[in-house]
């Protein structure tokens, strides 16, 4: 046998290299993927990395859009983090609002997800209702509804009246009107609750029988079986959802009147970046604001993959 | 030990809970739609969802709108997000098709840098580029809105279609090849149409998210006669001064969301789906 291998190759291999006609097409293939790609290209020039690179200057000026900018080092940067209150507390506010929106929004989800995963008759209408809020909830006009469902004599005050409680005006008290945002994140818990739902369908009936066969009731199958298997796809959602949420915008603008009030109190971090650049056209100013944020999403993105280690369970072994 | 009586009220009271989220997911819907049918006085004076007396009024006051009509908002609506549809199905569609099926140098490096933008925040670029289209003399007109589209810029979406052009057998453009086609006629004959189910999801999800999009046409649009439906919207908060004009207000925005209800109400299925399996943001 081995003999006759290697007596072989003499007579059967072709004296022409293989690779040429590869290689002809590769630079064929080339010059198509330059043509391909031209636009996206450009987009990226022009759009992206442009951009990024003329805002990072920009942000060492005092540019105000008329007139040229002047260099003024890191006096931006200083004036932000140490002078100017205002952004302090949009750090705040977005970080309440964060805070309490994506844990409340993902603890939903992954409730009504764990509901509808159960045999039910009539399943496909329930995560479409489900689903709903979450694909009209960035339109202003369900901004504005939700804002008239907390005013003082609104529909929610008036649920809780019924049940003794006599609430404040949700939307004209600081100390309250944060909550407002939140529950209208929380509203929009649709696109978590379809990827946890997509999630348990994928988990092996066997093991949750095995479990059972074991005998672990209902809860310790729960936290033994089902949310290890899912935290994966529990950190995929909690990253979109960070990431999603510190960019709030129109529900913030539209509830606090385009001011982020009362008293600054729905004062979310792009409203105040909005304010600075379109409202002041403090551009340079504006833009240090954007920089300190993009570096901020990036370093918490991280700190979430570092962190997610100890926590995310990935079954590589099959 | 569960009895099948057990089971079977198990199983209601399953039903009854969720049919409660139901009426609590959908009620403030409900109640903006009933108030934009009752007269002033009875918005904030009376719980019932039924008006007490009908008053179409509010759609007619609410058209007229504040300085200009709420229709001219819908017909600017529609075309920005009509033009960014098909900026966004034909330069993504050409983008993917290169990353998923053309080799070239830098491809790897190409993928990761668009993969990159897709989590991106938008806000790092919103001052240069509205510098430059303010530069451009193109503030106060749809372009800047638009062109962007042109230039696949939604990555997001360039990922979702690379994901699908490496699902179709590649035995398909290899007879092309040997059928004699060169990339542009195997993209435009053979990857276009069986890339449509992609297409059909970009151009429902683009359609949405432009249509709701309020930051960008907030600071593209200022001018009355270019101003958008959010846009309206938001100038008729701000425009009211009393309370007398939230029968108008809510009669616009029950309009402003029949279009999203529409597109959801058809494409459902297709909607569900696609969050489930690609993870979409929202």
């Amino acid at each position: 046998m081995p003999t006759a291998v290697a007596s072989e190759p003499d007579t059967q291999v072709p004296a022409r290299p293989v690779p040429a006609p590869p290689a002809r097409r590769r630079t064929a293939d080339g010059r198509w993927g330059g043509v391909f790609l031209a636009p996206w290209l450009l987009g990226l020039v022009l759009l992206t990395l442009g951009p990024m690179a003329a805002s990072l200057y920009f942000s060492f000026t005092d540019f105000g859009l008329l007139g040229s900018p002047h260099w003024v080092g890191g006096k931006n940067y200083a004036e932000l983090l140490t002078d100017d209150p205002t952004y302090l507390q949009s750090i705040k506010v977005t970080l309440v609002y964060v805070g309490l929106s994506v844990p409340l929004k993902l603890a939903i989800a992954l409730l009504v997800a764990m509901v509808l995963n159960t045999k039910l008759r009539g399943l496909s209408f329930y995560r479409a209702v489900f689903y709903l809020p979450s694909l009209l909830g960035a339109s202003v006009a369900v901004a504005i509804m939700w804002r008239q469902l907390f005013t003082g004599d609104g529909v929610v005050n008036r649920f809780l009246a019924v049940l003794g409680i006599d609430a404040p005006s949700w939307v004209s008290n600081p100390d309250y009107s944060i909550y407002t945002l939140v529950a209208l994140a929380a509203w929009q818990f649709g696109t978590p609750m379809l990827i946890f739902l997509a999630g348990l369908q994928q988990i092996p009936r066997t093991l949750l029988e095995a479990a059972s066969v074991d005998g672990a009731g209902t809860v310790s199958r729960f936290f033994r079986v089902t949310l290890p298997l899912l935290t994966p796809i529990l950190f995929f959602n909690l990253v979109m959802q960070v990431i999603g949420s510190f960019q709030a915008f129109s529900q913030a603008y539209v509830v606090g009147d385009g001011q982020g009030g009362p008293a600054e109190s729905t004062l979310v971090y792009s409203l105040y970046l909005y304010k600075a650049a379109f409202v002041e056209f403090k551009m340079g100013y504006a833009s240090a604001i954007a920089w300190v944020f993009l570096l901020g999403i990036a370093a918490l993105t991280a700190v979430n993959f570092l962190f997610s280690r100890y926590w995310v369970f990935y079954d590589d072994e099959h | 030990m569960t009895t099948n009586t057990d089971r079977g009220a198990f199983r209601i009271g399953k039903h009854v809970v969720l049919l409660a989220g139901v009426v609590l997911m959908l009620y403030p819907v409900a109640w903006m739609l009933s108030s934009s049918l009752k007269p002033a006085g009875d918005i904030f004076t009376t719980s019932s969802l039924i008006p007490r007396s009908w008053d179409l009024s509010n759609y007619a006051t609410g058209w007229e709108g504040a300085g200009n009509s709420f229709g001219a908002a819908i017909v600017n609506s529609f075309l920005v997000a009509v033009v960014c549809v098909i900026g966004n199905v034909l330069s993504c569609s050409m983008a993917a098709y290169a990353f998923a099926r053309l080799r070239f140098r830098f491809r790897g490096a190409a993928m990761a840098v668009m993969l990159g933008t897709i989590m991106l925040p938008h806000q790092v670029l919103l001052i240069p580029q509205y510098y430059l289209f303010f530069r451009a003399g193109w503030v106060n007109t749809f372009l800047p809105l638009t062109v962007p589209k042109f230039l696949a810029v939604d990555a997001f979406f360039i990922f979702l279609m690379v994901q699908f052009v490496r699902g179709l057998p590649r035995e398909l453009d290899e007879a092309a090849v040997i059928d004699g086609c060169g990339p542009a006629r195997i993209y435009w004959h053979i990857i276009l149409p069986l890339l449509r189910p992609a297409m059909v999801t970009t151009a429902i999800l683009t359609f949405v998210w432009t249509y709701d999009d309020f930051f960008g046409q907030l600071i593209y649009l200022t001018d009355p006669a270019k101003q958008t439906v959010p846009v309206a919207l938001s100038g008729f908060q701000d425009n009211m001064g009393g309370n007398s004009l939230w029968g108008p207000m809510f009669a616009m925005s029950v309009i402003a969301l029949i279009p999203v209800v529409v597109i959801f109400l058809i494409f459902q299925k297709r909607i569900v789906e696609g969050v489930a399996t690609t993870g979409l943001k929202g």
